[in-house]
């Protein structure tokens, strides 16, 4: 049972790494600000995911800590960016 | 590894949610990279966002839970912050992209 365990855990890490690179891609080659930013919230998601998943399997709560702060800057980083889309846009058009 | 006094009844539910939550994750960067344009871009990244948090916040509850004996609540604020902020944030976003289209348009 913890073999099995402990291959889902690093299945699932491997799969938040492969999800932040792709993201990654979509950040650099992204048209448009706006598909620039959308690809920063699902990389940063990802990455708190993947902290999430090294609290798990050392089975320590200091990475915890760390995703909640995570999720909650990068929320704050993505509402300032929106408003800085739709306010710049607006402003100097 | 910590967890080598889980039961079956915890590793068999938590490997489950694990491996739903890592494909769900990569579903959502795959559609992200493959969709057209951006409107339908917006939403595969949310698969990733709900499901993959909603499996491993289950999953670090229920590994917290049994090793340390005692009800494990501490996730429910990750999760209850990403439940309010993924919309807020999307609406956001979506509200900014119709704005400089249109603005785009109109030149």
């Amino acid at each position: 049972m913890t073999a099995m365990l402990d291959f889902a855990a690093a299945f699932a890490a491997w799969c938040f790494v492969l999800a932040m690179i792709l993201a990654l891609f979509r950040l650099m080659i992204g048209p448009a600000a706006q598909d620039r930013v959308l690809a920063f919230d699902t990389l940063y998601i990802n990455g708190m995911l993947t902290l999430l998943m090294l609290g798990i399997r050392s089975g320590s709560t200091v990475y915890f800590d760390m995703a909640l702060l995570i999720a909650l800057f990068g929320f704050v980083g993505t509402i300032a960016l929106a408003r800085f889309l739709l306010r710049g846009e607006v402003i100097e058009p | 590894m910590t967890e080598l006094s889980l039961p079956g009844w915890v590793a068999v539910p938590a490997a489950l949610l694990l491996i739903v939550a890592g494909l769900a994750a990569v579903i959502g960067a795959w559609g992200l990279v493959r969709m057209p344009d951006f409107f339908s871009r917006m939403h595969p990244p949310t698969m990733g966002t709900t499901l993959g948090c909603g499996g491993v916040l289950l999953t670090s509850m229920l590994i917290g839970a049994v090793l340390q004996r005692r009800l494990v609540v501490h996730e429910l604020l990750i999760a209850l912050f990403i439940v309010l902020s993924t919309p807020v944030a999307a609406m956001l976003l979506t509200r900014a992209a119709t704005a400089r289209i249109q603005a785009r348009r109109k030149q």
